[in-house]
């Protein structure tokens, strides 16, 4: 009785330790290398699997970061503190003070901007596109149809009442998805610290942008030359700001004969008073 | 002589509305006061304007250099004073660098401008650089430049070419005028082709609601085993390329390949008409024949147009509008593009201009789809409207990618059959954009 249960379990014991040890000298082989940060990073992530962030999980995260495909600051849930852990890791500090959002560059709202006809197709951006470019007046405009606002996944992006389409820059994690879905390239990143913005984005001639809208870059200059950090430049009938070098003195906001420069901040002279 | 008849799978029967203007005489709209010529009048790159502003011009004379191979050079279509050179409408709803030339009403010729002999006295390279030089292009709606057309690669064999006389969209009857009215261009103009692609067998196909038409260019046609009239069933869209060759030559071109992989060349007969003129007369292609019609114009007229000539000119000499149009169409109902403004220029494509009043231009408001099928059935081209246009409204274009979304012809039977009215074409082709910018970028 005793005999019979020595043989079997003698075999399976030597062909466990076979087998162990196969398996032992096949996880050294054929390791694959992770880099070490990955967990690193994948242990000061939530943990949550939420997929905020557009990618597979926490772990799928963690890699694209290592990767570079992703910010540091990609974690929508995790915020800044998530962030600055994850910047640690990587060696990046000054990713964390410049963060970037997503802008329109356009306020061409419906009482600023014509129309040119009534569209009656699908209510989506790059379906509008095919019917002459869209029913907005400015060829450069935000149509307000919203393909920007689906397919955003932190639900930054809203087309507002006015008629074009506004980022919210709190929720905005700059993932580039709205970027990417613009039928007309008129949303950009721009860093969040900073206040004053060109919102405009037309490349027609001053007298073109006035017949379709009154809020339009007339390429008058003005703010080129009247910029006291010389940080604005002016290329295909529009100005920009060089945001490297902007002070935010408002100088601009001020000059401007069509309002096309916009300041968050608090005017010039709303500060002088308070 | 023996006319065959055939057709393709699937398709749709529109109400075709070509009483409108199908007995109406073709005649030459009068003088315009100012032409306006964009320097994009074909599919390709757009010329670069070799006139200024004050330069005199006269009939014919060269006024856009080409800008590459698949390019053609621009005439003037007018003779008299180029007033400015800038970007003005043009019929694609944007802004394209035009010629804008003041009309002397002189009528003056160019030089350039002479008869270039008879088709047995050129040579096959001969009639392809008359072809360039008089800036034909496809003249059914696409205005791909001929020579390129003319030209295959040397390991694609050319077979046949086949005329495209079908004419299936509604409304229109420019092509139908045409035939009855030159029957002997399109002919010739169909041998200057076979000559130039040194093959022996040309089809003229046409579609069996135009027996007048069939008719005429029989008579014209002096070898009967050189070209060989089709007549078509009536039905949309036949008269576009692929479903055209197979119900003439009976192949099928194969999915994301040219009509040249069949070993077909097609062409209109429009085009062929221009080829005639241009070895005839030395003409280059300045005019072309618009219909226009629809409930909202008070006299539908088919008129032989200056390219250049304004569409508000146009309907003036019409009558004006019956009523307010409720849409304006550079084209026809299923393929053409709607305007905004009637104060767009006639391109080569312009084959008519459609004005619709509100209750043919009524769109009703799309329902959600009830898989009923019918969009499937009447797909000339065997694709499946439904799944791809769900998938492109998901932004799923992979997958529309491989329902084979690149294969619709855009022709719009799909939309017109469905009866939720669910606006499939549109998705379709925003899919097929999103494809195209997909794969330039390397995704």
């Amino acid at each position: 009785m005793v005999g019979e249960l020595i043989t079997p379990v003698f075999w399976l014991g030597i062909m466990g330790l076979i087998f162990g040890g196969g398996l032992a000298y096949a996880s050294t082989i054929f390791a694959i290398e992770v880099d070490e940060k990955v967990p690193m990073i994948r242990g000061v992530l939530p943990g949550a699997n939420c997929g905020g962030c557009g990618f597979p999980g926490c772990d799928g995260l963690a890699a694209a970061i290592v990767a570079g495909d992703a910010p540091v600051n990609a974690c929508p849930v995790g915020g800044a503190n998530t962030a600055k852990k994850v910047a640690e890791i990587m060696g990046l500090n000054a990713d964390l003070t410049d963060r970037k959002v997503a802008r329109v560059l356009c306020n061409g709202k419906n009482e600023n901007c014509t129309e040119k006809f009534i569209y009656y197709g699908v209510k989506d951006c790059k379906e509008a596109m095919i019917a002459s470019g869209g029913s907005k007046g400015c060829q450069y405009g935000c149509m307000g149809l919203g393909t920007c606002e689906r397919i955003c996944p932190f639900d930054a992006i809203h087309v507002t009442a006015d008629g074009i389409a506004v980022v919210d820059p709190e929720k905005c994690t700059a993932c580039g998805k709205c970027i990417d879905a613009c039928p007309k390239f008129i949303i950009s990143l721009v860093p969040a610290s900073k206040g004053v913005h060109v919102d405009c984005s037309s490349k027609d001639k001053g007298k073109d942008v006035k017949d379709v809208c009154t809020v339009g870059c007339i390429g008058c200059q003005i703010c080129v030359k009247n910029c006291p950090e010389k940080t604005i430049s002016f290329a295909n009938n529009l100005a920009k700001i060089e945001y490297a070098g902007c002070t935010e003195c408002q100088i601009c906001v001020q000059k401007c004969p069509t309002k096309a420069i916009n300041s968050q901040l608090k005017k010039l002279d709303e500060a002088a008073n308070s | 002589m023996d006319i065959k008849h055939s057709t393709f799978k699937g398709g749709i029967h529109p109400s075709y509305q070509k009483e409108l203007t199908k007995n109406k005489v073709l005649r030459p709209v009068s003088p315009p006061e100012t032409v306006v010529i964009p320097m994009s009048l074909h599919i390709g790159a757009p010329c670069n304007p070799m006139v200024k502003k004050g330069d005199l011009v006269k009939v014919g004379q060269r006024i856009g250099e080409p800008n590459g191979f698949v390019s053609v050079p621009i005439h003037a279509s007018v003779s008299g004073e180029v007033i400015s050179v800038e970007p003005r409408l043009h019929p694609n709803g944007q802004k394209v660098m035009s010629v804008v030339i003041k009309n002397d009403m002189q009528e003056t010729i160019s030089e350039e401008v002479k008869a270039k002999g008879d088709i047995d006295s050129l040579s096959p390279q001969e009639i392809k650089d008359i072809i360039f030089n008089a800036g034909i292009v496809g003249l059914g709606g696409a205005t791909f430049p001929t020579h390129v057309k003319l030209s295959p690669p040397p390991d694609k064999k050319i077979d046949f070419v086949v005329l495209n006389g079908a004419e299936c969209e509604p409304y229109l009857t420019t092509d139908d005028h045409l035939m009855n009215e030159y029957p002997e261009k399109v002919v010739h103009g169909l041998q200057a082709m076979l000559k130039v692609l040194g093959i022996n067998k040309g089809f003229i196909g046409i579609e069996d609601n135009k027996p007048e038409a069939i008719e005429a260019i029989s008579k014209a046609i002096t070898d009967n085993d050189q070209i060989e009239i089709y007549s078509l069933h009536t039905k949309y869209p036949q008269g576009s390329e692929k479903q055209l060759i197979t119900a003439v030559t009976g192949r099928e071109v194969p999915s994301g390949a040219l009509p040249m992989d069949a070993g077909v060349v097609v062409s209109n007969v429009g085009t062929a008409a221009a080829i005639s003129d241009a070895i005839k007369t030395g003409m280059p292609l300045v005019e072309r024949i618009v219909t226009v019609t629809g409930s909202a114009v008070k006299d539908p007229q088919v008129l032989t147009a200056k390219i250049g000539t304004m569409v508000r000119d146009l309907i003036e000499e019409c009558g004006g509008f019956s009523e307010q149009p409720e849409k304006v169409i550079n084209g026809g109902p299923m393929m053409g593009i709607a305007q905004f403004s009637i104060d767009i220029p006639v391109i080569k494509a312009t084959s008519g201009i459609l004005c619709l009043n509100k209750k043919d231009a009524y769109v009703k408001e799309p329902s959600l789809c009830i898989r009923c099928g019918k969009c499937v059935e009447v797909c000339p081209v065997n694709l499946m409207p439904l799944y791809i246009s769900e998938h492109s409204l998901k932004g799923d274009y992979d997958k529309c990618k491989s329902l084979h979304a690149m294969d619709c012809v855009e022709c719009g039977s799909c939309s017109y059959i469905c009866p939720a009215k669910r606006t499939l074409v549109s998705s379709i082709r925003v899919a097929k954009r999103e494809i195209v910018a997909n794969s330039r970028k390397g995704k």
